[in-house]
């Protein structure tokens, strides 16, 4: 029974590795956004599946919010906003998709070398799901630094996120206010990138980060 | 309310949030501006009573000590005389049309919940709860800083976001790793968190595990502290955010991210076979300090250029904390509360200043010490103050960490003065440009509270001149804790 709850927590975790590296090189924003609503969809069963070998019931709760919230409502109103932006073309990346995956790789192996060697001492189930997690939030960075869309920006910001609800309840037993707050945090985030969107619209006509480079506080 | 049933730790954090709501749905910025006030005082008052009345017992939530009153008090105090400020600043917002009625509102109930926040960093016990308090404060004064909708604020703000989330991923992905290091000793569930216990037992943690998650939380909240590689996000939300915002953010939540940190340094400090926390805190410290000192130079823009000086200040306190050692901890602990009290008297003159000017420009502001004497003059103070002449309080501290340095490590002190003589004669420079010369620029009469101000400034000079000696008592006291 060990190596089964292993292997399907193994599995699951690695699928988000797997689907973080799709996000790398999606090139349009209504796609980003549907690989988006996967990882969520995958990290809600990576969680469940850890409720449910922790015998961790609140962790149900996790799971549940997971799914509707990342899964369902953000990535269906994010894809309201492209539409409303007419932006859903294409997504206008800072580095190539070469360098972006081989960068993605090297992250891969580094949060794998870094997090491998220091839990050495942790249960095995614990270990995986810490190296993988921080993969999830290192590729979830490099969403973030290789896009100079808002939107895409969120978007990496958010699979970074469910990098570290996978490092929370993979760490056994860590109480609810993790939870609580994760979830509350992207809520707020969330809240706070609505209002921002609509005023970078407002103002620019236009939710590309490059338009707001212009306007350098000093004009240097 | 019976004196044996007052809980000062409830109160402090039930009033702000308290007021918050009540400021969010009062109408009338006069009111509200008066309100802000009271209730900031109210906070004051209830931290001030901690001194007096038996401290609770540490709880799985709460937890108040010698370290944390210091911040506390600090905290409160810098709220409340911004809060003084920021009626008289916002009045002028509301005249000039840069922000309407509902946006004050907004912007008191922000306020409040922001002090919530900060006050809730500092007296959790728990270092879950402590990250999301971290994170509320954060988000406030991000929504703070975009509030006049100007295409520089919205740029602010959002790098102030991205980057500050970026900073609190990586300090959850810390705590989760201290947690992971907590539990095959002190167990599963809710104690795996609680600080109280973690330091308890901190000596028998795996080192190599407690190793990365301090690199974590080191770069987690060390991104708040503003320290040199991480700094990207906080001249732009010092310059472009309302100044009473510039005043808070330089003053008390940098002090709240400094303070997360000392907190894990302690813990790390407490495992012998875990690396020593000082030497890393040591390099970011002079980085910062150097690399702040050079930027000094090139400003133009008044707000970015006291910014930058904040980065360095934070340079110089986490070099202190870096060193360690009951004296460079003292050192250390003093400038943090004098660099509070001095950067916010600075942001004080400075929001008026560029309220009369019209401008943030340097050099579009000359001569303010002929067109304003008391705005001018008293800036000139603050000034002299951060760039750490005698006999302000700031020299003192500097003179102490530099003096501790030379004592134990003298090729150190050498970078250190380095930096410090380099910040030191850019901000004359810029000085005697903006405060003497031929004034330029409107000479409307300012009408400005001077008072908190001057208070600050006053309390800065007195630490310069003297200490009394139970503070000296409780700094020593303070500094041996963190080790």
């Amino acid at each position: 029974m060990h190596s089964l709850a292993f292997d399907v927590s193994h599995t699951l975790a690695g699928g988000l590795v797997l689907i973080s590296f799709m996000m790398l090189y999606q090139d349009r924003l209504y796609s980003l956004l549907n690989v988006f609503a996967f990882h969520a969809v995958v990290l809600a069963l990576s969680v469940a599946w850890q409720a449910f070998v922790q015998q961790a019931p609140h962790l149900y709760i996790t799971a549940a919010i997971a799914l509707v919230f990342k899964a369902i409502v953000i990535p269906v109103a994010l894809h309201r906003i492209v539409k409303q932006l007419g932006i859903h073309r294409d997504i206008e990346s800072a580095v190539g998709i070469g360098p972006t995956m081989l960068a993605g790789m090297a992250l891969v192996a580094l949060s794998m070398v870094l997090m491998l060697r220091v839990t050495a001492e942790a249960d095995p189930l614990a270990r995986e799901d810490l190296a993988f997690a921080l993969s999830v939030v290192l590729l979830g960075l490099l969403v973030m630094v290789t896009r100079r869309n808002a939107v895409s920006q969120v978007v990496g910001f958010m699979s970074l996120e469910n990098g570290l609800v996978l490092a929370a309840t993979g760490a056994k037993g860590m109480p609810l206010v993790v939870e609580i707050s994760v979830a509350f945090s992207i809520l707020i985030a969330f809240i706070v990138i609505g209002i921002f969107l609509f005023r970078i619209r407002e103002r620019f006509d236009s939710v590309d980060v490059s338009a707001l480079d212009d306007y350098r506080g000093e004009h240097r | 309310m019976s004196a044996a049933s007052f809980d000062p730790v409830a109160a402090v954090l039930l009033i702000p949030i308290g007021s918050a709501a009540l400021l969010a749905a009062l109408p009338g910025y006069r009111l509200t501006a008066r309100l802000n006030v009271v209730a900031s005082f109210a906070t004051f008052l209830a931290a001030l009573s901690l001194f007096v009345i038996e401290r609770p017992q540490p709880g799985p939530y709460v937890l108040v000590d010698d370290l944390n009153i210091v911040f506390i008090v600090l905290n409160t105090f810098v709220g409340f005389t911004t809060s003084i400020f920021s009626a008289s600043y916002i009045a002028h917002e509301l005249e000039t049309g840069q922000l309407t009625p509902l946006y004050m509102r907004f912007y008191h109930a922000m306020y409040q919940t922001m002090m919530f926040g900060m006050n809730l960093a500092f007296v959790s016990n728990n270092i879950g709860l402590m990250w999301v308090a971290v994170e509320i404060a954060t988000l406030t004064t991000v929504l703070m800083v975009g509030i006049y909708r100007t295409h520089a604020a919205l740029e602010a703000a959002w790098k102030y976001f991205i980057l500050g989330s970026v900073g609190i991923a990586f300090a959850l992905f810390g705590t989760i790793l201290v947690y992971m290091a907590a539990r095959p000793i002190v167990g599963e569930g809710q104690d795996g968190m609680v600080w109280t216990l973690l330091i308890r037992h901190a000596a028998a943690f795996d080192p190599e595990l407690l190793n990365v998650a301090f690199i974590f939380l080191f770069l987690g909240y060390g991104t708040k502290v503003g320290l040199a590689p991480l700094h990207a996000w906080l001249p732009d939300a010092h310059a472009e955010g309302p100044t009473p915002i510039s005043a808070v953010l330089s003053g008390l939540l940098l002090n709240v991210a400094l303070y997360a940190l000392l907190r894990f340094k302690i813990l790390l400090v407490a495992n012998p076979s875990a690396i020593a926390p000082g030497p890393l805190m040591v390099t970011m410290g002079l980085v910062s300090l150097i690399f702040a000192a050079f930027m000094l130079y090139r400003r133009r823009d008044i707000k970015r250029l006291f910014a930058y000086s904040s980065i360095e200040h934070m340079g110089i306190i986490v070099f202190a904390f870096g060193m360690g050692g009951p004296l460079a901890n003292f050192a250390g602990l003093l400038h943090m509360v004098m660099h509070s009290l001095t950067k916010s008297a600075i942001f004080y003159a400075v929001g008026h200043i560029s309220q009369i000017k019209g401008t943030q420009r340097i050099n579009r502001i000359r001569g303010l010490t002929v067109t304003h004497p008391v705005l001018g003059w008293g800036f000139v103070a603050g000034v002299i103050a951060i760039a750490g002449l005698p006999p302000l309080g700031i020299f003192m501290s500097e003179f102490l960490v530099v003096s501790s340095t030379f004592a134990r490590q003298p090729l150190l002190a050498i970078a250190l003065v380095f930096g410090l003589l380099l910040a030191f004669g850019a901000l004359t420079l810029r000085l005697t440009s903006v405060a003497f010369g031929q004034p330029r620029g409107s000479s409307a009469s300012a009408d400005a509270s001077y008072v908190p101000m001057f208070a600050h400034l006053a309390l800065v000079l007195c630490a310069g001149i003297y200490l009394p000696a139970p503070l000296v008592v409780w700094f020593q006291h303070v500094a041996r804790l963190l080790g």
